[in-house]
C-alpha cells in the first residue's frame, strides 16, 4: 500500500516507523523543516518537507496514487482538511484521522473521514475503566449500525446478581454476547444466571445500553 | 438578522461594524481579548465571546443556535473551514460563508457546497485590472471592496474578459 502521512510529530514518527517495517510505502509530510531534519536522520527519504493541506504538496507526492491518507497533527482542523481534500481532490479511498476534541469525532465521520482516532475518547474509556465504580465502557461504536460493544462488571450488591439473563427481562435493543468469569467464558443463554465480578459483553443501542445499566448495576431509576 | 462572526482580525471587524451600523444583531468571536479593540468604543457591549470558535461550547455562547448567518473570518483557513462546517452541519446555521486564502482549497470546498471567498484571488484579480485595465481603472477598487462585492470572482473575471474580447 501507498500511505502519505500528514504531520511528523511524535504519533506520524512512530506510525511512519511501523507502517514502514511492515513493508507499507509510506512517506511523511511535515512543515517544519527543522522537524523535518530530525525525522530523516531516522527515516531518510521516507519524510519530505510540506504541507499535507497543500494540493500542489499532494500532487508532487503523488497523493493521486495514494491508497490511505493518515493525518495525525495535533491540529484538528488541519487533519479534517487533510483527509478531505484528499478525498475530493485527490480520490484516495480511505482516509484516517487523529481527533483531539472527542466532540469532533461524530463530526468527522459525518464529514466523510473514514476513520476517527481519538487518543481522548480512549484515554477517558480507560479511566473509566480503571475506576472502580462499575460503569458501562464502551468497547467500540459501529456508526452505521447505531450499535456500540460495551463491557461491564457487575457490582457485587447488583440487583441481577442471582438470576438468570432471562429473568432480568432485557430488551432486544440488549445483545449480550459473552459472560466472562474469571477465566472461564460462557456464551450466554436464557438459563445463565449472572454472578458478581462477571463480565458482560454485549451489543447495545443506545436504549439498550440504558437498560443493561438499570438491569445490572441499580435498580433506581 | 442574527450574526456571528469568527475572527476579531482586521476583515471581522470591519465587517461587524458595517453590520451592526445596518441595525443588524452581530456576536464576533475571538481567542485573543485585544483583538476585540479593532471594534472601536461606538460597537456595542456584551457583543464580543471570547473563546476558541471551533468549540461548541464557545459557539453556543455566541448564539449560533439562534444565528441566521455564520462567518467565519480567522486567520487560518482551516479554522475557517471546520467551523464553517460546524456551523453548517451540527447548528444548521441558514448562511454560512468562510474566507480561504488557499485559491485551490477555496475552489474544493466551494465544489463540496461551501460558500467561501478567496481574498487571494479577489485581490489579485483587483490588482491585476488596476494595472493592465483602464475601463476598471476609472473605478476604484477599493471602493468595490467597501461595498462588500461577492460576485464570484471567476465570473467577475469572466464577464471582463468577454468586454474586452468584444471591443477589439
Amino acid at each position: 500500500m501507498y500511505i502519505l502521512i500528514g504531520g511528523g510529530g511524535q504519533v506520524g514518527y512512530y506510525l511512519t516507523k511501523g507502517l514502514l517495517q511492515q513493508g507499507h510505502e509510506v512517506l511523511l509530510l511535515e512543515k517544519d523543516g527543522r522537524r523535518v531534519e530530525q525525522l530523516r536522520e531516522e527515516l531518510g527519504t521516507s519524510v519530505t518537507r510540506g504541507d499535507a493541506c497543500e494540493a500542489r504538496v499532494m500532487t508532487e507526492v503523488g497523493g493521486d496514487r495514494a491508497d490511505l491518507v493518515i493525518a495525525v497533527t495535533g491540529d484538528d482542523e488541519d487533519n479534517l482538511v487533510i483527509c478531505q481534500m484528499a478525498k475530493a481532490r485527490f480520490k484516495v479511498p480511505k482516509t484516517i484521522a487523529r481527533v483531539n476534541n472527542p466532540r469532533n469525532d461524530d463530526l468527522f465521520v459525518r464529514l466523510g473521514i473514514d476513520v476517527t482516532v481519538s487518543p481522548t475518547r480512549t484515554i477517558l474509556h480507560m479511566i473509566e475503566a480503571e475506576i472502580p465504580h462499575h460503569t458501562i465502557v464502551p468497547l467500540m461504536t459501529l456508526t452505521r449500525a447505531g450499535l456500540s460493544l460495551v463491557e461491564l462488571t457487575v457490582p457485587p450488591d447488583s440487583p441481577a446478581a442471582g438470576n438468570s439473563l432471562q429473568a432480568l427481562n432485557l430488551p432486544p435493543s440488549v445483545n449480550i454476547a459473552l459472560v466472562v468469569r474469571g477465566d472461564q467464558n460462557i456464551t450466554p443463554t436464557g438459563d445463565t444466571v449472572i454472578e458478581p465480578e462477571d463480565r458482560i459483553f454485549a451489543l447495545v443501542t443506545q436504549e439498550g445500553e440504558a437498560a443493561l445499566r438499570e438491569a445490572v448495576i441499580t435498580d433506581e431509576v | 438578522m442574527n450574526i456571528v462572526i469568527l475572527g476579531c482580525g482586521r476583515v471581522g471587524a470591519a465587517l461587524a461594524q458595517l453590520l451592526v451600523g445596518e441595525g443588524h444583531q452581530v456576536k464576533i468571536i475571538d481567542q485573543d481579548s485585544e483583538s476585540f479593540n479593532r471594534l472601536g468604543t461606538d460597537f456595542p457591549e456584551g457583543h464580543t465571546v471570547l473563546g476558541n470558535g471551533t468549540d461548541e461550547d464557545v459557539l453556543r455562547r455566541a448564539g449560533i443556535s439562534r444565528a441566521d448567518a455564520f462567518v467565519a473570518v480567522t486567520n487560518g483557513d482551516n479554522r475557517n473551514i471546520l467551523a464553517a462546517q460546524i456551523a453548517r452541519d451540527i447548528f444548521r446555521v441558514p448562511k454560512v460563508l468562510c474566507r480561504i486564502y488557499d485559491p485551490i482549497r477555496q475552489e474544493t470546498y466551494n465544489a463540496m457546497g461551501l460558500e467561501s471567498i478567496s481574498p487571494t484571488i479577489v485581490g489579485a484579480k483587483l490588482f491585476r485590472d488596476a494595472v493592465v485595465n483602464p475601463i476598471t481603472r476609472t473605478t476604484s477598487p477599493t471602493h468595490s471592496i467597501a461595498q462588500g462585492t461577492s460576485v464570484p470572482v471567476q465570473r467577475m473575471g469572466g464577464a471582463r474578459e468577454r468586454d474586452r474580447a468584444g471591443k477589439r
